[in-house]
């Protein structure tokens, strides 16, 4: 909303007519020369500048400084937004509110716009009155000095209720003008608002305000098959279109859980946009019972809550059969099913009639009971009457009572016909009858009714001319199933089957639970009725305030039941849940006649919008946006200048190294696979990068070199070497990975470490050569060696011990016992033997059946001996004359060997069991 | 100027010593010094003047009876000489342009000209000394000497105050004959005054080298925007309006300064170098011991 705009010192904007000066003052002057010392100035003397265009102020920088004095100006002059207009009006001022629970929401809001008001008012020296419709002021109006009420104004708290305009507008009537009033409204329609709004324009000028906001309210909750469903009452507010305010609610059910602790039990989100707006709770009936209350989230009103009584708690449940249990088995229990179906959902109480009647159950299950004592009939017959739902079912004792013979009795929906029958038993002819669909009368309309659900006996009704509208459940032969009638406000219903699994499995299959959750939910109690509540007395347990807060009702005196049902909402019955003997009612703000309309106000009444709107200093902003500009002239102006070099510089550089991770990452991704793929498409020998541009070419010549020996002599045709970094690059891709040492070499960092030592604990082999010819022995202390106890330090490395004879690197495809390189040194380490290691018998070496050394160290420098240029002639001497030829191929041979235990394992070392394995292929 | 630009003579004789520090002694050739000979310590491995003796060698025809040497040749049916071995000092001098403008740096972390040049004189002079030559400087009134107080004399001179004008030209008060120079200077202001010096010095068969030493800013000139140039002591002032339009000009001037000094240093027979403030003072130390020692038959 764009507001005014307003100048505190207007004629401080005449500076903006001297700008075009600027402009021509600034025109003339060029920015100011750097003066440099400068030896070689002798040798600049007499040359000439060809360009002279820094000799002007360009025209950004121009527009730039004018861009600046402008914003200085302005902000100088005191722009002001949505400047203050002051409310002419003298005389007494009264504050009428409705103060309803459609208030709550933006009450903060409308106590703001009081309070503006009142300032005002007190500023204007006017006495101020500021009144509740929903709790009017006995007596005189009491007006007091408009800052007296501000201070009051924190104790002012919306009802949960709507205002009686009946009788504010006596109360309106009684006062004496002049009076100019004020009038909060909360934009709902009501009866009797023209005349209240009448009464008080006779008194003085009335003003309206009201709030642009929505009024959400939820309705009461009502059943649709299992969900519940809850109206979203919506008044969009006058200010508003259809778009402003959320599109959604979230609706929330609060209740109990297991433990006792509320919490919200379910959350659904409603689109206010539909038509109508509705909350559709499909809550499982053991989720539902525990329900207290709906509201709609983030709004506090009491119209947003909907308390729950009765109707949605838990069941009470009466069982009664016929015999005492104990000598039956409990399969054949007639209540054992009813138990397992009902028990999830209900409170199952069980014992003599008479009791369980005195608590009050919903339902009450007879299981082939014939006759009760007339005393007790006429109990259940008024508890029915009351409300109560008899379910009945048959079973041979009924079967052979005569009850129901001639008349149905008020207990017994059916006349039944003596015996009954048995269709498909072992003594019977024809077939176990099934269930006919179930028609759309039926409570059970809807229910797949299983294959498997057979009856095989039943009692049979007498037809009669009410049999037909009392059925709601029948077998395919048309022989009613289930009969119900409706007896005052309860119903009896009566299976035509035991309740066990004898006359049939109707009892086993899960329609049985279906259809007890039908009739279990039509036992909803009806909404009380005035004349049912007449003559008793409520006492509140929880009542909502008007922000839809609950609780504790304290020592509110109790409320007459006619008065619970009809009257309307006061300070004396307030919304909230009553509690009745084991009852509880709920009385709710928003009933389901309530209808949400917008407020009509006469043509002649202003009416005002809520907000207030806050006069917004503007200077800041301009003379901030003038600093800035200025700022950027100064670096324009030593840009110019040729100064700006070394600043810009250092951003560059800013800019680079906050720049450099992500190029650096996105430039890993990318090498990332394009190194999986050249690795794994064949076997590839690996060396490190060292850093040292010669020791790197060495080790890729050298590993060539190797590689082109194991193609020339071997199965094993590798891939040209590749260096990896161990920074960067994934290792597990190479069999084998050679490090030479350099004394200068980087330790890795700790994610490389880690790298390494999953790739060595993943099989891998890390060659490390010192390339010193073990010159001081093992410890030694040359620089390498050192390096290498670095580098090894943090190197899951396992006990190391000089290679055995007997080792394995022995024999993977030549037989060796020197290991050389370019120097002869027998100080070769790998993996110790685990000491119980055994000689073979009749065998040269141990029984080692370890896998791969994860580690070979030596310092013959293995690499440039096997050094190879691209035509395969050897890069470096060995050794002299024929002795250095021999010397380079063992160390090409062991290179071999190495390759080959990295490859194969311990292949080798299985041999020692090639004789008992030929013992036994002997034998 | 921040401290480390310049020289105190505390720092100047240590920073010195500490660069000489990686040369061996310069031994200056002294194969043309017969007029001025002084005596040094040092032998030339040849016969020559000096007190050591060299060798007897037989008397050929012309050989002076007096300096036969009657004791050998008693021993023996022919006649000897006992020849001693020339023993020779050269005089180097040494000459550093003090005017403001090699006071000069481009920025804080070179030393400015002028204390480059100071260290590579003390560094020559010490090199010098060790060897057992004379050294001197060119301003100083007394005549080159030995030892290691003569480095004394030479850092107090050097650091003596330094000359007002804006460029300075060697003008050497004492140029013994057939002695070596040195001379340190960024040669920005007139060139005929060296042209002169070089002249008369080759007059006087004195050889040299000189050293010019320039601030890389002086030779990359990266300057920009409008600029008021002003030499070292203000007294010269250019202005101009887009700097950068003038680097091609500026540096094509400062090459045809430098061809011109090394015209006038090969017609004399003298050599030339273009030292930098940012490069390292050994190499050039390396190259002016080269130099001297290069005149060497």
């Amino acid at each position: 909303m764009m507001g005014s705009l307003a100048f505190a010192t207007p004629l401080l904007l005449i500076g903006l007519i001297a700008l075009p000066i600027l402009w021509w003052l600034l025109r003339a002057v060029p920015p100011a020369p750097i003066r440099r010392r400068f030896p070689g100035v002798a040798l600049l003397l007499g040359l000439k500048d060809d360009e002279s265009e820094t000799d002007k102020t360009p025209w950004w920088l121009l527009a730039l400084r004018i861009a600046a004095l402008a914003a200085a100006i302005i902000g100088f002059a005191g722009p002001v937004l949505n400047p203050q207009q002051d409310r002419a009006g003298t005389g007494p001022l009264l504050v009428v509110m409705d103060a309803s629970w459609a208030s709550a929401r933006d009450w903060s809001g409308r106590i703001d716009r009081v309070e503006a008001l009142l300032e005002e008012a007190g500023r204007a020296g006017r006495p101020a009155a500021v009144v509740q419709l929903t709790d009017l002021p006995a007596g005189d109006l009491p007006l007091q000095a408009a800052s007296a009420w501000v201070a009051r104004l924190p104790a002012i708290a919306p009802a949960p209720f709507a205002p009686d305009y009946t009788a504010a507008t006596e109360w309106a009537g009684g006062l004496t003008g002049p009076l100019e009033t004020y009038w909060i409204g909360d934009g709902l329609a009501r009866e009797g608002r023209r005349a209240l709004a009448g009464a008080l324009s006779d008194l003085g000028p009335l003003t309206v305000f009201e709030s642009g906001r929505d009024v959400l309210a939820l309705g009461p909750p009502g059943f649709e098959g299992e969900e519940i469903r809850l109206p979203i009452l919506r008044l969009a507010g006058p200010g508003t279109g259809p778009s402003a305010g959320p599109a959604t609610v979230d609706v929330i059910a609060h209740g109990l859980d297991p433990a006792g602790l509320p919490r919200d039990l379910a959350r659904l989100s409603v689109d206010l946009d539909a038509e109508p707006p509705e909350a559709a709770f499909d809550l499982p009936a053991e989720l539902r019972n525990r329900i207290t209350r709906f509201e709609i989230s983030g709004i506090r009103s009491a119209g947003a809550v909907m308390l729950t009584d009765d109707a949605l708690q838990r069941r009470q449940v009466a069982l009664i059969a016929a015999q005492s249990e104990d000598e039956t088995q409990a399969l054949l229990s007639p209540l054992h099913y009813l138990r397992q179906a009902l028990a999830p959902t209900a409170d199952l109480i069980e014992g003599a009639l008479g009791d369980m009647l005195l608590a009050s159950p919903d339902v009450v299950v007879l299981a082939d009971i014939a006759t009760l004592s007339p005393e007790e009939e006429a109990q259940v017959v008024d508890w029915v009457e009351r409300g109560g739902l008899l379910l009945r079912f048959a079973g041979p004792r009924l079967a052979a009572s005569d009850v129901a013979r001639e008349e149905a009795g008020p207990l017994m929906p059916v006349r039944l016909r003596a015996g009954g029958r048995t269709v498909g038993g072992a003594m019977s002819w024809g077939e176990p009858r099934r269930l006919r669909e179930f028609d759309d009368t039926s409570p059970f309309f809807g229910l797949t009714i299983p294959e498997d659900v057979e009856v095989s006996a039943q009692v049979m009704a007498q037809p009669d001319p009410t049999l037909a509208e009392r059925t709601i459940a029948s077998l395919t032969d048309g022989t009613p199933l289930v009969t119900r009638v409706g007896l005052g406000q309860g119903s009896v219903i009566l299976f035509h089957v035991t309740a066990n699994a004898e006359w049939s499995s109707l009892p086993l299959s899960g329609l049985f639970v279906e259809m007890l959750e039908r009739l279990a939910v039509s036992t909803r109690p009806a909404i009380a009725e005035a004349e049912d509540l007449a003559g008793t007395v409520w006492t509140p347990e929880q009542v909502l305030d008007g922000f839809g807060t609950l609780r504790d009702a304290g020592i509110r005196p109790g409320v007459a039941g006619e008065d619970l049902a009809v009257a309307p909402l006061s300070p004396d019955l307030l919304p909230g849940l009553y509690a009745g003997g084991d009852r509880r009612i709920a009385r709710n703000v928003i009933t389901a006649d309530t209808v949400l309309g917008p407020a009509g106000w006469p043509a002649n009444i202003p009416v005002e919008g809520l907000d207030v709107t806050e006069p917004r200093d503007l200077m800041a902003a301009f003379l901030t946006g003038a600093f800035v500009l200025l700022l950027l002239d100064a670096l324009a102006a030593l840009w110019l200048a040729g100064r700006l070099s070394g600043i810009a510089r250092g951003a560059a550089v800013l800019a680079a190294v906050a720049l450099a991770p992500g190029l650096a990452e996105a430039q890993d991704a990318a090498t990332d696979d394009a190194l999986a793929l050249l690795a794994t498409e064949e076997v590839t020998l690996a060396y490190v990068i060292t850093g040292d541009d010669e020791i790197d070419e060495m080790s890729r010549a050298g590993l060539q070199g190797l590689s082109n020996t194991l193609f020339q002599r071997t199965s094993v045709e590798p891939a040209p070497p590749l260096g990896v970094d161990l920074e960067t690059d994934e290792l597990a891709f190479f069999p084998m990975i050679y490090w030479p040492v350099t004394a200068d070499q980087p330790l890795p960092s700790a994610a490389a470490y880690a790298r390494l030592n999953a790739y060595m604990r993943g099989g891998g082999m890390i060659v490390f050569d010192t390339r010193d010819a073990h010159l001081g022995g093992f410890g030694s202390a040359t620089p390498e060696g050192r390096r290498l106890r670095a580098l090894a330090a943090a190197l899951d490395i396992p006990p190391l011990e000089p290679v055995p004879p007997d080792h394995v690197l022995t024999r993977t495809f030549y037989l060796l016992q020197d290991f050389p390189g370019r120097h002869i040194s027998r100080d070769v380490w790998v993996e110790a033997a685990p000491p119980d290691a055994e000689q073979i018998e009749g065998m040269p070496f141990r029984n080692l059946n370890d896998g791969v050394t994860p580690v070979l160290i030596g310092g013959n420098d293995w690499a440039a001996a096997w050094a190879q240029d691209e035509f395969g002639r050897p890069l470096f001497p060995v050794g002299r004359g024929f002795a250095g030829d021999r010397q380079r191929e063992i160390a090409l041979r062991f290179g071999v060997n190495l390759v080959m235990h990295v490859l194969s394992g311990n292949y080798k070392s299985d041999q020692v069991h090639v004789p008992a394995l030929l013992d036994r292929l002997g034998q | 100027m921040s401290d480390s630009a310049l020289h105190t003579p505390d720092t100047l004789r240590s920073r010195s010593e500490a660069v000489a520090a990686s040369l061996p002694p310069l031994l200056a050739d002294a194969q043309h010094l017969a007029a001025t000979v002084l005596l040094g310590v040092h032998g030339r491995k040849r016969a020559g003047t000096g007190d050591e003796f060299w060798q007897y060698r037989p008397a050929q025809a012309g050989d002076a009876y007096r300096s036969i040497d009657w004791r050998r040749s008693g021993r023996s049916d022919g006649h000897f000489l006992r020849q001693t071995e020339w023993q020779a000092a050269q005089s180097v001098m040494i000459g550093v342009d003090d005017s403001a403008s090699m006071t000069f740096t481009g920025h804080r972390s070179r030393p400015s000209k002028l204390r480059r040049a100071q260290t590579l004189a003390m560094a020559v002079a010490i090199l010098a000394i060790r060897g057992g030559e004379r050294v001197g400087l060119t301003h100083m009134t007394d005549p080159p000497r030995g030892g290691q107080a003569q480095l004394m004399r030479m850092a107090a001179a050097l650091m003596d105050g330094h000359e007002q004008s804006d460029y300075g030209a060697p003008r050497p008060k004492a140029l013994p004959m057939g002695s070596r120079a040195v001379f340190f200077s960024d040669f920005l202001g007139d060139p005929a005054p060296i042209e002169t010096v070089l002249g008369r010095a080759a007059d006087r068969d004195v050889k040299g080298v000189v050293v010019q030493v320039l601030d890389p800013d002086e030779e990359a000139f990266p300057y920009d925007g409008r600029t008021v140039f002003e030499s070292m002591s203000g007294a010269v002032r250019f202005e101009t309006l887009k700097a950068k339009s003038l680097r091609e000009e500026y540096l094509a001037r400062l090459a045809e300064r430098k061809d011109r000094l090394q015209q006038a240093a090969r017609r004399t027979g003298w050599r030339y170098h273009c030292h930098h403030t940012d490069g390292s003072a050994e190499a050039t130390l390396l190259w002016i011991y080269q130099a001297i020692e290069k005149v060497r038959a």
